[in-house]
């Protein structure tokens, strides 16, 4: 059998969570410099289906988070990505990327505009990025204030999350989808935001390191909540349609081919003003060259990312970049980058598996239906 | 005395008579979690000791197993392919992946009895 793969050598930085993780049962393994927790004993096809049916708790504390704040900050932030910064109303929350010269995205992040009178954006960064994030920040906007927050994050997911967490935050369960607001807990400030990644309600919660093992023994104790580890996020994120940095983004991929025109505000596509206007724009306007797609493949066995996808002449159209098992529909499922003459729904790739001709049928994302928390509008 | 045999990647092989009974170890079922396929070879493959004889998928990736010795591969678990969780579930049992027959028998003893690989755990 393989030896699991160990490719950083580099000590890995500890989560204020270590020890519950370890407590817990948790297989631990390094990510982004981080040693976290791959699993738990139920494994990450129960912990998967837990967080569809009940609540899944997550530890994400090696996320970036951090506050540019200043005035012009949102106006400013827009001159690196292209989302509508600016519009962006008090304690609300927007998805959008980092930028390079030629619209690639460098990461994509969560941008929240702070309550209050003084301009505060609360940012979270992918972990693999945020070194590289904060640095070019600070580099391309010396005029604001980055302050970088030494934070525990925790993500509370599934349907019964909003009662969960309603019980001990109270308010909590009334936010709407991508509303932030801070809550006192004693002496100390939690950050609530209705956000998640894994295609289901749920909730991020920032609070300072010292205070993270109380709340999340605290909501452990409620028998909806059970722990879920990385391999379990990555697989609802998938099933989600979720692309993940470093493997379904990266330097290479604009927004548009990405499927993420949408986080682009339409002032924004008028006016520009962001890296790689121009390659964003001929996307917009005359569709990408290439997209991301799902792909379901007609195997039992999984398709991993790096797979190359042939036409049934024989002709690479695309790659799968990310790749493996649903356990909520107990199949495998890929996502993957192809040309756009062969990106529509139904359309038949292949690839192929140690010698094995494996077929791939285009499909639509996401897999699994978004539930995200939407009040009903008023009558 | 059980006639067990292991390697350092975790496989197991189970001497009866002039074949054996390949799989891998309880160890390495809970390593790799959730097992959704098994990529099984044919009847009549050739191994070679240390050559990959098969690929086990898990929820998050493709791992491979090793020929512990050289030989033949002569039944292959078919009941693997509608369930392929009897690898964790009965990994030394009902979880056995191939019976292969053995071309040169002094190599097993080159490998670890159950109280040399229990010690090789603890190394790890």
């Amino acid at each position: 059998m393989t030896a699991q793969p160990n490719p950083e050598n580099a000590p890995l930085s500890a989560l204020p969570l270590d020890a519950l993780h370890r407590a817990r049962g948790a297989r631990m393994a390094p990510f982004a410099g981080y040693d976290m927790p791959l699993q738990y004993a139920a494994g990450i096809v129960s912990e998967t289906l837990h967080t569809r049916q009940k609540a899944g708790l997550f530890d994400v504390s090696h996320m970036g988070q951090a506050i540019l704040a200043g005035a012009g900050a949102a106006r400013a932030l827009e001159s690196l990505a292209p989302a509508d910064l600016v519009g962006l109303a008090p304690g609300r929350t927007r998805y959008t990327q980092l930028l390079n010269d030629k619209g690639g995205i460098l990461d994509d992040l969560m941008v929240t505009r702070l309550p209050g009178v003084e301009e505060r954006l609360l940012l979270v960064v992918n972990a693999s990025r945020k070194a590289d994030d904060f640095a070019l920040i600070r580099e391309r906007l010396p005029q604001f204030d980055l302050l970088v927050l030494n934070r525990a994050l925790i993500a509370v997911q599934g349907p019964r999350a909003a009662s969960v967490l309603g019980a001990l935050l109270p308010g909590a369960e009334d936010l709407p989808f991508l509303a932030w607001q801070a809550f006192e807990q004693g002496p100390a400030s939690v950050f609530v935001s209705r956000s998640g990644y894994t295609g289901e309600d749920g909730f991020e919660i920032s609070l300072r390191p010292e205070n993270a093992e109380g709340f999340v023994t605290a909501l452990l104790d409620n028998g909806d909540v059970g722990l879920a580890g990385l391999g379990a996020r990555d697989a609802l994120r998938l099933e989600a349609g979720l692309p993940l940095y470093g493997h379904d983004l990266d330097e290479t991929t604009d927004p548009v081919e990405a499927g993420l025109a949408w986080s682009i505000g339409k002032r924004r596509r008028a006016e520009g003003g962001f890296p790689g206007f121009a390659r964003i724009s001929a996307g917009l306007r005359d569709g990408p060259a290439r997209l991301r797609v799902g792909l379901l493949p007609m195997s039992k066995a999984p398709v991993r990312e790096g797979a190359m996808l042939i036409t049934p002449n024989g002709e690479v159209v695309g790659h799968v970049t990310s790749g493996g098992f649903s356990p909520t529909l107990q199949r495998p499922i890929a996502m993957g980058y192809v040309a756009r003459s062969h990106a529509q729904t139904g359309a038949q790739l292949a690839t192929d598996l140690r010698g094995t001709r494996v077929q791939l049928d285009v499909a639509r994302l996401p897999f699994v239906a978004h539930r995200y928390f939407k009040p009903r509008e008023a009558a | 005395m059980t006639g067990l045999r292991f390697t350092k990647d975790h496989e197991y092989l189970r001497i009866e008579g002039d074949t054996a009974v390949v799989g891998i170890t309880d160890f390495a079922q809970q390593q790799l979690g959730d097992i959704v396929f098994v990529d099984l070879p044919k009847v009549g493959k050739k191994v070679t000791k240390g050559s990959e004889l098969a690929v086990i998928e898990s929820v998050k990736a493709a791992s491979e197993v090793y020929a512990p010795v050289t030989g033949e591969v002569i039944e292959v678990n078919a009941e693997l392919g509608e369930k392929p969780a009897l690898v964790n579930e009965s990994p030394l049992d009902g979880g056995w992946l191939v019976k292969l027959r053995v071309a040169t028998p002094d190599e097993t003893a080159s490998l670890m009895d159950e109280d040399g690989y229990a010690s090789f755990l603890k190394t790890l």
